[in-house]
């Protein structure tokens, strides 16, 4: 009989670390896509209560001790680190755990990191810890959490983490060395 | 050469570099023409046309003369200009469109031609014969002509792109530029003060003057050094604000390593901003003008503001016996200021009546300046007095002042007209040109430094306002006030010889009259008919100039005339800035599957499909090309069974007690019939009826399916879906997402397909149970797995999907067994052979101009439903003999290979396109069938199969004649796949 191992996407490209900033793989336990059907949004609210989580609001996110639920489209989150259980009802359910991969960028320059390929003001008053948005990381998709004031998670297509890590690779240097020349 | 006590830059630091081959010494701070300008060296260029020697002429980045190219082989950087590049020791600076030499270039014969090579000389002078034109003229006036040249290496050096974000950009750091920022800082708003200089300040670096009681640039030191001790505050220096675009965004190009000895490996050379601004304030300050009077081109002609700025910045006096020439005020700070440095002026030369005498030197009041003398470098001047009397004075270097022209140019980006201010001659910007953008200081026309501080002040009350914040404004600090004072005055006239405007171009006022008397009258077309301010200064020097004269031709005024449109960007921007990290491969993200280390380490070459790399073929030992491999590959699929990654195809998991319906809706076909734990394949239609993609469908549960897209369209696919069900289906119980990432696929196909399988999972399939086109949950050592029952091979086959963190797992697993079985994995080239050799389609086939009778699949477009693109479908033409339709092409010769994009035509037409019968998609050949196969449309083509068509490549040199067949060549039961 078979016996399959797993695998993580970014498999020897991590971790990195490049001046004051690490690069980790911070990919989730589990992630599932939960969808309301029309007009279930309050149940599936409430349902999600249950778990700690408040239905986040678009480009946002909200979290429990364990778990988190970031808004990822048009009714639709991603909740992540618990299996929604009851849910099948009043939302479409599609677990898509290994869809999509996740980073975590740390360190003081963090933001000005991400400045080099995210097109949001990632300023402290702008993007507090908490704050999520999808957005672009370069030229790929991307679902941003600022997980802590000097750390965020990246949440990207599992095919493209190696240009995800490249990229991010790329503007932490840069910081470096403009560090370096000062 | 550098005069002692003079300047404001560290003298403490000695800085060696070179310039055409020859060592120099600077200090730090220099910039490349302060140090040559000391070192004694005037001429630093040859210009456009008539290879004339040039000399710096500015002290900013609107220098038009001294272009100099920097670097080494690759990294070589043409069209720097000197006034801009700081010197570091190692520094390697070239002189450009000069041959052998800068001092002697043998195309200076092209100053001899002058007089054939005016304004348009082409459109007339080398018209004949016709043929000459393209082969000869062009190529000669373009190598005639030139700045520098790029090296045509790679170039791998970094470049960066990067966003910024604040409440008020403020550009320029002159009085007005600090004031604002000062201002704005201490109320508490975010604050980018952005200047392209190295060192901030503006004028007040250039000038003495004192501002609060202390020589300008101390009151600069104070202020900088308040707003860099302040949180909200960011300071870019060396940061040049190109272009102003909608919604409050800026364009921005920071030099960021080009002024370093050795900068950090991983240091970018520039980086190129996108600087968000909820307001901002230009405070770029102005540029001054020269005065059109003839051969005032010569090295050591230079604007009379420059000379200050060489003088109290660098403590350089670019000559040892000053002229002034000029129409204003202004530039007796000029005479002041050398002559209290110690330098000799010849003279004052003021076009105005009447100026008093301000110093120890000669004023000739209400005279001009009618030539001069100097090949390499400017040696006498002839004026001319207010009586008419002509005297000759010597001298070395000439400092012109025509007035300043507002550098407005941003505030005009989004094409708002500038208006015109007959007090300063010149046209200023007005509030609400670009939304949010308030001009303020001399860019906003205020001309002394007490007004410039003001502005800047009374600007950022503005944008505070705006913002909502509380003013906590400074006190105004004390600062000169004079006035303008200057007159109007553009050229000097009765005058003989070409006098420039555009220094860049070598476009004189000559050029100009001849435009609009040849009645290119339009300022828009004087400029195209002229080159005026196409050059890299894009006109900042004489754009005022060339209007002026243009009015004066054509009798009306400047006002009237207007200006040409300013646009992005304000300085020359590298394309290596705006395209960073798009070097090679960081064109666009690379998407990679999971067995794409297995696959490489068989060797494999990789296609590129989308963002997607798959493997070609799998290459074995005594293998020579890429035909044996898939030849093979084929054969083993038909033969014993093969594996294939197929996770690249998208996948859309589709859920809700409305997904059966949402289906019937996107799909020709029914899916809400088809029975779960069934797959069916569909065909999906634009809204314009044709076909837009095709697919299988499987249904998981009742109210779950999961639809599979073609690997090219299923971004499109999951667009189109989700239109769809916001615009027409918004309260069906319907939710779709991709997937496709989530799962890793492989397909597992050949006679031996279902064996291998059973080997792998942890149950054996129930043949009967598990027919053709099902689905189903299988385990795999636990895992729980989805297995379709489909083929694109038209062999037995199977796709087999598990979470893509066991995809390498599998595939290596599968692939292994596959071997013991006889088989192999097999690539996108035997994929492509396998499925030709079905008549299966790609999007080579469905290219977007193709409907569902085309690929004879109109019976495939239910009748009992509605569905997208059926109504479309049904439209005269999209249907019928005239049509081009799919059918299979067989050579009558097996062995001749044609490619796709030949041509079919009747076996006895000329192959012209007005013969056109159709067109070939897709190639292969075929060891199944030992023939070279086509797919192809063709006009009637469903009546032709078996007649003769004539098969012509015109690139490929292809002609050959083909049967007409079934596009299904092997197994047209379809019993293999049933098997």
């Amino acid at each position: 009989m078979a016996n399959l191992i797993a695998k993580s996407a970014s498999d020897g490209l991590l971790p990195l670390q490049i001046g004051g900033l690490t690069l980790t793989d911070a990919t989730p336990a589990c992630i599932t896509a939960v969808a309301p059907y029309p007009g279930q949004q309050p149940a599936v609210a409430t349902a999600l209560k249950k778990l700690g989580l408040d239905w986040p609001a678009a480009n946002c996110a909200s979290r429990s001790a364990k778990a988190l639920c970031l808004w990822s489209g048009r009714s639709q989150v991603f909740v992540i680190n618990v299996v929604p259980a009851g849910l099948e009802r009043a939302a479409a359910l599609t677990d898509i755990s290994d869809g999509w991969s996740a980073l975590a960028l740390e360190g003081p320059a963090a933001a000005a990191a991400l400045a080099r390929l995210v097109p949001l003001d990632l300023g402290a008053a702008a993007f507090p810890e908490g704050a999520s948005a999808r957005t672009s990381l370069g030229h790929m998709q991307l679902l941003l959490h600022r997980s802590a004031t000097q750390r965020f998670t990246l949440y990207v297509f599992r095919s493209m983490i190696k240009t995800a890590v490249h990229d991010l690779e790329t503007a932490m240097k840069s910081i470096a060395a403009r560090a370096a020349a000062r | 050469m550098r005069i002692a006590g003079k300047g404001i830059i560290d003298r403490a630091q000695t800085v060696g570099f070179r310039f055409d081959g020859r060592d120099y010494t600077g200090f730090e701070g220099d910039t490349l023409a302060s140090a040559l300008l000391a070192g004694g060296v005037r001429l630093m260029g040859r210009s456009f046309k008539y290879h004339r020697p040039r000399g710096v002429m500015t002290a900013g980045s609107e220098e038009p003369n001294a272009l100099i190219t920097v670097g080494q082989r690759a990294a070589s950087v043409p069209n720097v200009r000197a006034t801009v590049q700081e010197i570091f020791s190692g520094l390697e600076a070239r002189s450009q469109n000069r041959w052998p030499s800068l001092g002697f270039d043998v195309m200076e014969a092209n100053d001899l031609l002058a007089p054939f090579l005016s304004a348009g000389f082409y459109y007339k002078t080398f018209m004949w014969p016709k043929s000459f034109w393209e082969k000869l003229y062009e190529p000669a006036i373009r190598r005639a002509a030139g700045l520098g040249a790029l090296s045509g290496l790679h170039n791998d050096e970094t470049y960066e792109k990067a966003f910024a974000f604040c409440d008020l950009l403020v550009i320029g750091s002159g009085p007005a530029g600090l004031m604002a920022a000062l201002s704005a800082a201490r109320a508490g708003a975010d604050v980018i003060l952005a200047d392209e200089d190295s060192r901030m300040g503006g004028r007040l670096l250039a000038e003495i003057e004192d501002v609060g009681g202390q020589p300008g640039h101390l009151w600069v030191e104070g202020v900088l050094a308040e707003l860099a001790s302040l949180p909200n505050v960011r300071l870019m220096t060396r940061t040049t604000v190109t272009g102003a675009y909608d919604g409050g965004t800026f364009g921005a190009l920071e030099r960021v390593g080009l002024h370093l000895p050795n900068p950090p490996a991983d240091l970018p050379r520039e980086c190129f901003w996108r600087i968000v601004a909820k307001r901002a304030i230009l405070a770029s300050g102005a540029l001054e003008r020269q005065i059109a009077f003839p051969m005032n081109d010569r090295p050591g002609v230079m604007t009379a503001g420059a000379l200050r700025a060489y003088l109290n910045r660098w403590g350089v006096a670019p000559g040892r016996t000053v002229t002034i020439f000029a129409n204003n005020d202004d530039a007796h700070r000029t005479a002041r200021d050398l002559s209290q440095a110690g330098v000799r002026i010849a003279a004052l030369i003021d076009v105005r009546e009447g100026v008093a005498q301000t110093g120890d030197w000669p004023v000739f009041a209400g005279a001009q300046v009618i030539g001069t003398k100097g090949r390499l470098g400017l040696r006498e001047i002839t004026l001319r007095t207010a009586s008419g009397t002509e005297e000759k004075i010597e001298t070395d270097c000439l400092a012109v002042s025509g007035g300043w022209n507002p550098a407005l140019h941003l505030a005009c980006h989004t094409n708002g007209r500038p208006q015109w201010r007959d007090d300063i001659a010149a046209f200023v910007p007005y509030s609400g040109m670009v939304p949010g953008l308030e001009a303020a200081g001399a860019a906003n026309g205020a001309m002394s430094t007490a007004a410039a501080l003001a502005e800047g002040l009374r600007s950022a009350e503005h944008a505070l306002a705006a913002l909502g914040l509380q003013p906590k404004s400074p006190d105004l600090p004390q600062a000169e006030n004079g006035g303008a004072r200057l007159q109007a005055y553009w050229e000097v006239p009765n005058a003989e010889g070409r006098a420039w405007l555009d220094y860049a171009n070598d476009v004189t006022t000559k050029d100009v009259r001849l435009a609009a008397q040849e009645n290119f009258r339009s300022v828009e077309h004087m400029k195209r008919y002229t080159t005026q301010g196409m050059a890299p200064d894009q006109g900042k020097n004489s754009n005022i100039g060339a209007l002026a004269v243009l009015a004066d031709a054509t009798g009306r005024g400047i006002s009237e005339t207007g200006t040409t449109t300013f646009r992005p960007p304000y300085t020359p921007v590298s394309i290596a800035a705006m395209g960073a990290g798009g070097q090679g491969a960081g064109f666009a993200p690379q998407r990679f599957t999971t067995s794409h280390k297995a696959a490489a380490e068989r060797g494999a070459p990789m296609i590129e499909a989308g963002l997607w790399y798959r493997p070609s073929y799998f290459p074995r030992p005594g293998e020579a090309s890429w035909r044996q491999s898939c030849d093979r590959e084929v054969g083993l699929v038909r033969n014993r069974v093969g594996i294939c990654d197929v996770s690249t195809l998208g996948k859309i998991d589709i859920q809700g007690k409305d997904a059966g319906r949402f289906l019937d809706f996107v799909y020709t076909n029914t899916f809400s019939t088809l029975a779960a734990g069934r797959v069916r394949y569909g065909l999906m239609l634009r809204e314009d009826g044709l076909v837009l993609d095709d697919g299988t469908t499987a249904r998981l549960a009742d109210t779950h399916y999961l639809m599979t897209t073609t690997t090219a369209a299923a971004g499109l696919v999951m667009r189109h879906l989700d239109f769809v069900a916001q615009a027409f289906c918004a309260d069906w119980d319907v939710r779709s997402i991709s997937v496709t990432e989530h799962w890793a696929q492989f397909a597992v196909a050949g006679p031996l397909a279902r064996e291998l399988l059973n080997s792998l999972l942890d149950a054996p399939l129930d043949d009967a149970a598990f027919p053709f086109l099902s689905c189903g949950r299988v385990l795999i050592g636990g895992v729980a797995a989805r297995l379709y029952r489909i083929s694109f091979s038209g062999e037995l086959g199977y796709e087999i999907a598990v979470p893509a963190r066991y995809g390498e797992a599998l595939y290596r697993d599968l692939v292994a067994r596959a071997e013991s079985f006889g088989g192999c994995a097999y690539g996108m080239e035997a994929l492509n052979v396998l499925r030709i050799e079905k008549g299966f389609i790609t999007h080579a086939e469905i290219h977007g101009r193709i409907s569902a009778f085309d690929i004879g699949l109109q019976g495939m477009i239910s009748q009992k439903k509605d569905c997208i693109g059926k109504a479309s479908s049904l439209r005269p033409g999209l249907t019928g003999a005239e049509r081009e339709q799919m059918v299979g092409l067989r050579p009558l010769a097996a062995e001749k290979a044609f490619g796709a994009g030949a041509h079919l035509f009747e076996p006895g037409a000329q192959p012209v396109s007005a013969n056109d019968q159709g067109y070939v998609t897709s190639v292969c050949w075929s060891p199944t069938l030992a023939s070279h196969l086509g797919l192809a449309f063709l006009k009637n083509g469903r009546a032709r199969h078996g007649q003769s068509v004539r098969l012509v490549d015109h690139l490929r040199g292809t002609d050959i004649l083909c049967e007409v067949t079934n596009p299904v060549f092997f197994d047209p039961e379809g019993g293999r796949a049933r098997g």
